[in-house]
């Protein structure tokens, strides 16, 4: 399948900026699954520094833009054909070993709550792949997709004691249970065709990988009850949400700020 | 140089000449209240010298009434007000402990000692602290400040900051100390030329430690005409505005030189000393004094701007 | 009465050789003079300015640290022992951090426990498979020794991030020179005061490869606000380099830039003395205001060199010191030639068996605190003390460490009475650049109270200018 990808970033500011940095993981990672056909990222006004592959695979690219400023603007585009692999992350190179992924973060800092649910039903599975696919179900069912109840900080324990979220908060959840359960799981960020019934969607999307001892890194999206198939594209991962974010980025000044995200992916002809 | 460093050099001198003008206007408003004043109670010439050095707000803020020992605390040694006798030393020195290694021994000890000495200061009971104790004792430690630069500073690009800071400073400093003789007199013209005008005048000349240099060099009934040509156009006066423009072109061009790069503070400099050279104290009065005065003052916030920006920022290209 | 200890100039009922000319001068100083001198040094140091507390302990940061001016020696051929083990371990740690960072061979050895170090909290995952200049990570080692006998000398901990103490080292000797030149005439002391010119070029030589001119180099301190500031700006002007704040940086174009007059300059390298959390609100904690937002991208990028690098911290870990031995012999193929403190890991059922039994003469510290808080001094102890320990330690054994109680070495101190024994230690520094060098000698903090075996200036702690004597 064949991915087109328009997604434009703007932050605005309501009093002039001194100037922005900005770190940026937006280009599609290199994996049997991913072939990039055409790629651009810029910034509006930007000077682009330098870019390099880090531990994990992902390539990250720095930029910056000189004052006064009153917005920012970060566009990608591009094509990319995807290939079905069940969500097995195959032909990735990155160095950093999965025990590196076992470390709570603050979003997955497990309670009493995230640990009943990691050692439900999903502790029994007859495999680390069984394991990691009842998690995600379990996941999945304990917390209920639900846009507008939780916020960027909300926690996994938060989430599922609402009962409610959206796919940050079932990654984060399925990353801390399958941390509860010894197997190394990490937070990845990228875009999505479709929902299952055709629903476009809205920003970017994220999902969980699991490391599964024979098969290597093994994506899980909770939210959607699915493994990541040619329908998704895959810009980088980290530790959690914010670990993981595709942009980062800081402007300088008194100004406060306003985000303004437009995202489409699209099937692009054959 | 680091811009960091060059700033704190520059805040250094503008911070201990504001604390010497702090001083001369404490030492204005102390004469001119003691003048048996024609039917307006020193209230309102203290109030007007409030309004001079732009701090009326802030103290009325603080105590309400201006009264003369509040006011006198507020200009001496209230750390509230960032103008303050007591907030100038303390930031000069805090500004001159981050770049204690630009300095020399000497320059550091009078600061330090400054800063220390304004400690004692404060401990002391204000009944037994005359106010003139407190202005003569803080010129004394300007210039042994002046002093120890002069003698001991090498004259490299951080010498020249510092005295950016000390012109840019003064001239702000002299043209607002003018000008509380214009909001003093301000409700009544009436007094214009008259014994009181007179004595004004005089009190600012004292102030300004250039009592005795103005007889010298013009003899003679005081005259605002007189005094105006003295405290802005008369280059022997050391506190007059073309002195502190000279002072300003002189220092920036130095930069400018060293660094290899003109800039647009140097270039607006010169056209300010130009025209002040060139100026005849009838323009300025025909201009109006107090709408000179403001005018000026507007032109050295603007210098001090393309200041920042071409060596303080750091981003100049 | 310090018949348990060794006492380094007297030994054997004879002054050991490198304290042999100290012992007239030490004689022929009347009680006057002394004091006198005493007064002396300290105006010295105040109107140096030198106030702070040495090894982060906070306090007062306008406190002066006590000077005892006599000397602590070592002989030339003691020196030499010491200077390769610290060289070797220095070597050792730098290969572990390339490896931690890299392939991770000593973790699939099993070696190292891999949870240790991936675990950890000072494991950077953002830099793994960075390689940095010369794939030196920790630029400057610092190596805490103690000595417990003629030959016998412990590394208590080492301290790769950015250990600090050595303008004590520096001016320490400058002031001795000034109050007592005819001692330098009368013994052939080893100088150190190369030490800043060697830091300036070690760090030179760690430029990045895309720097292809006379690197430029500038210390970044968290401000004039933190306790080690003094020590910051001492380098600074000693090293002839600017002493830049996280906002006089910027990155650009894949570089970092220092704000000038002169306008935006180019920065090669920088030494850091900023911790990693504080470095990038963009990588680290995006709350902190001392860093520069950008600068880990260009790090990575391979635009700048930072000294030492975010990550190191992971190598001077009290859960991986005990390793520290493996990683010579891993790495090296050497033995090591300085001995760590024997320790036992009491995530280590066997050794949990042996501390619990030997509470009362053990020292027992928290993996993961930095000295003090969790540590129980078992001679010191009280019974009640001990019991309410034994159960911490059986609540969370991984958390916790055991070595033994150490006879620290004393050297003659002067006191109030006059001249007396007290413990010291040490802490060298090992530069590591293109080559590992160290300058002969490092900083002797000394405990002055008597009997006292805690040397930190928090707790009456001093320091003593530290000789090595020429052949």
């Amino acid at each position: 399948m064949i991915l087109s990808v328009f997604h434009e970033t703007r932050y605005s500011y309501d009093a002039p900026m001194r100037g922005a940095v900005q770190s940026l993981r937006l280009f599609p990672s290199r994996f049997d699954g991913q072939q990039v056909i055409e790629w651009e990222v810029s910034v509006d006004n930007g000077v682009r520094g330098g870019r390099f592959r880090d531990g994990a695979g992902d390539q990250v690219e720095g930029w910056s833009v000189r004052g006064p400023l009153s917005e920012v603007v970060v566009r990608v585009s591009g094509r990319v054909a995807t290939e079905d692999l069940a969500g097995v992350l195959r032909g990735h190179r990155e160095q950093i070993l999965p025990a590196a992924y076992l470390r709570p973060t603050l979003p997955t800092h497990p309670d009493p709550g995230l640990r009943e649910l990691a050692n439900g039903e999903a502790a029994g599975g007859a495999d680390a792949l069984d394991r990691a696919h009842r998690l995600a179900e379990a996941v999945a069912e304990a917390i209920a997709y639900r846009p507008g109840v939780t916020h960027a900080h909300t926690t996994a324990a938060e989430a599922l004691a609402l009962g409610e979220g959206v796919c940050q908060d079932h990654a984060h959840a399925l990353i801390a249970c399958a941390r509860l359960l010894d197997m190394p799981a990490r937070y990845v960020s990228g875009y999505l065709l479709a929902t299952e019934d055709g629903t476009p969607h809205e920003a970017a999307h994220a999902w969980a990988e699991i490391h599964v001892q024979g098969l290597g890194w093994v994506g899980f999206d909770a939210a959607n009850g699915c493994c990541p198939d040619a329908r998704y594209l895959r810009l980088g991962s980290g530790a959690d949400a914010r670990d993981a974010a595709p942009i980062r980025g800081v402007a300088l000044g008194p100004g406060s700020e306003r985000l303004d995200v437009t995202v489409a992916v699209e099937q692009a002809q054959q | 140089m680091l811009s960091r460093t060059a700033e704190n050099l520059f805040w250094i001198a503008r911070y201990m000449e504001r604390a010497e003008f702090m001083a001369r206007l404490l030492e204005v408003g102390a004469r001119i209240a003691l003048l048996p004043s024609a039917g307006h109670g020193y209230r309102s010439e203290w109030e007007s010298l409030l309004q001079a050095s732009g701090m009326a707000a802030g103290f009325a803020a603080k105590y309400g009434d201006p009264v003369q020992r509040n006011i006198e605390s507020y200009l001496f040694f209230e750390r509230d007000n960032p103008s303050s006798v007591a907030s100038c030393i303390e930031r000069a020195r805090e500004n001159a402990r981050i770049v204690r290694t630009a300095l020399t021994t000497q320059v550091w000890d009078a600061l330090n000692t400054a800063f220390q000495e304004m400690r004692q200061l404060e401990r002391r009971p204000r009944s037994q602290l005359e106010l003139f104790e407190m202005t003569e004792w803080t010129m004394r430690q300007a210039a042994l400040l002046r002093g120890a630069i002069d003698a001991t500073l090498l004259r490299n690009d951080g010498y020249d900051f510092l005295g950016l800071g000390y012109a840019l400073e003064r001239a702000d400093n002299t043209a607002r100390m003018m000008d509380v003789k214009y909001y003093v007199l301000l409700p009544q013209v009436e007094f214009v030329g008259s014994g009181l005008d007179n004595y004004q005048w005089q009190t600012l000349l004292r102030a300004m430690s250039a009592h005795r240099a103005f007889h010298w060099a013009y003899g003679g009934e005081i005259t605002a005409a007189k005094i105006a040509h003295f405290l802005i156009l008369n280059p022997q006066c050391p506190r007059s505005l073309v002195n502190s423009a000279t002072l300003l072109v002189s220092h920036l061009d130095r930069l400018a030189r060293g660094y290899n790069r003109t800039t647009m503070a140097q270039r607006n400099a010169r056209a300010l000393l130009g025209e002040l050279m060139e100026m005849r104290v009838e323009d300025i009065f025909e201009e109006g004094l107090h709408e000179f005065l403001q005018r000026m003052e507007r032109e050295v916030g603007k210098l001090s701007g393309m200041v920042h920006d071409a060596y303080l920022s750091g981003e100049a290209r | 009465m310090d018949g348990t200890f060794f006492n380094e100039m007297y030994h054997d009922g004879a002054v050991r050789t490198p304290y042999a000319r100290l012992e007239d001068w030490m004689r022929a100083m009347p009680a006057e003079l002394r004091q006198m001198k005493q007064a002396e040094a300290e105006a010295l140091f105040r109107r140096i300015g030198i106030t702070f507390a040495v090894y982060g302990e906070g306090g007062d940061p306008d406190r002066l640290i006590p000077f005892d001016m006599f000397p602590r020696v070592f002989s030339q051929a003691e020196w030499r022992k010491l200077e390769h083990g610290i060289k070797q371990r220095a070597r050792a740690l730098n290969a572990f951090l390339m490896d931690v960072y890299g392939r991770g061979e000593i973790l699939r050895a099993g070696r190292v426990p891999a949870h240790l170090v991936l675990g950890n909290e000072a494991y950077e995952r953002a830099v793994a498979g960075i390689f940095p200049a010369r794939g030196v990570y920790s630029h400057i080692v610092g190596v805490d020794l103690v000595r417990t006998g003629p030959d016998e000398f412990f590394v208590l901990e080492d301290n790769c991030r950015t250990p600090s103490g050595v303008s004590y080292m520096l001016e320490n000797r400058e002031i001795m020179m000034r109050m007592f030149p005819t001692l330098f005439r009368e013994n052939r002391i080893e100088p150190v005061d190369g030490y800043p010119d060697l830091l300036r070029r070690t760090l030179a030589s760690v430029a990045p490869q895309k720097c292809d001119r006379e690197p430029t180099i500038a210390i970044l301190t968290p401000g004039h606000f933190n306790s080690a500031y003094y020590e910051h700006s001492f380098l600074a002007d000693l090293m002839g380099v600017e002493l830049v704040e996280g906002p006089d940086l910027f990155v650009e174009g894949g570089f970092v830039w220092m704000r000038t007059t002169e306008g935006p300059k180019k920065v090669d390298v920088i030494y850091r003395r900023v911790d990693d959390a504080f470095l990038d609100p963009l990588c680290f904690r995006p709350d902190s205001m001392l860093g520069v937002p950008g600068l880990m991208d260009v790090y990575r990028s391979g635009g700048v060199t930072i000294a030492s690098a975010p990550g190191a911290g992971v190598a001077d870990d009290k859960a991986i010191y005990t390793y520290v031995p493996d990683m010579i012999r891993f790495y090296l193929g050497e033995e090591p030639l300085l001995q760590n403190v024997p320790t036992w890991q009491c995530a280590r059922p066997e050794d949990l068996k042996y501390v619990l039994a030997h509470l009362p003469e053990l020292v027992v510290k928290e993996v993961h605190g930095s000295g003090g808080y969790g540590m129980l001094v078992g001679p010191r102890a009280s019974a009640e003390q001990i019991e309410h320990f034994r159960a911490r330690l059986l609540r969370h054994p991984d958390n916790y460490i055991a070595q033994p109680t150490l006879s620290l070495s004393t050297t003659p101190t002067f006191v109030e009475e006059g001249i007396a024994p007290r413990h010291v230690d040490l802490r060298p520094y090992a530069l590591v650049g293109e080559r590992v060098e160290l300058v002969p000698g490092g900083l002797t903090r000394v405990a002055l109270t008597e009997g006292s075996l805690v040397v930190n200036s928090s707790q009456g702690g001093g320091v003593k200018d530290t000789w090595v004597l020429a052949e």
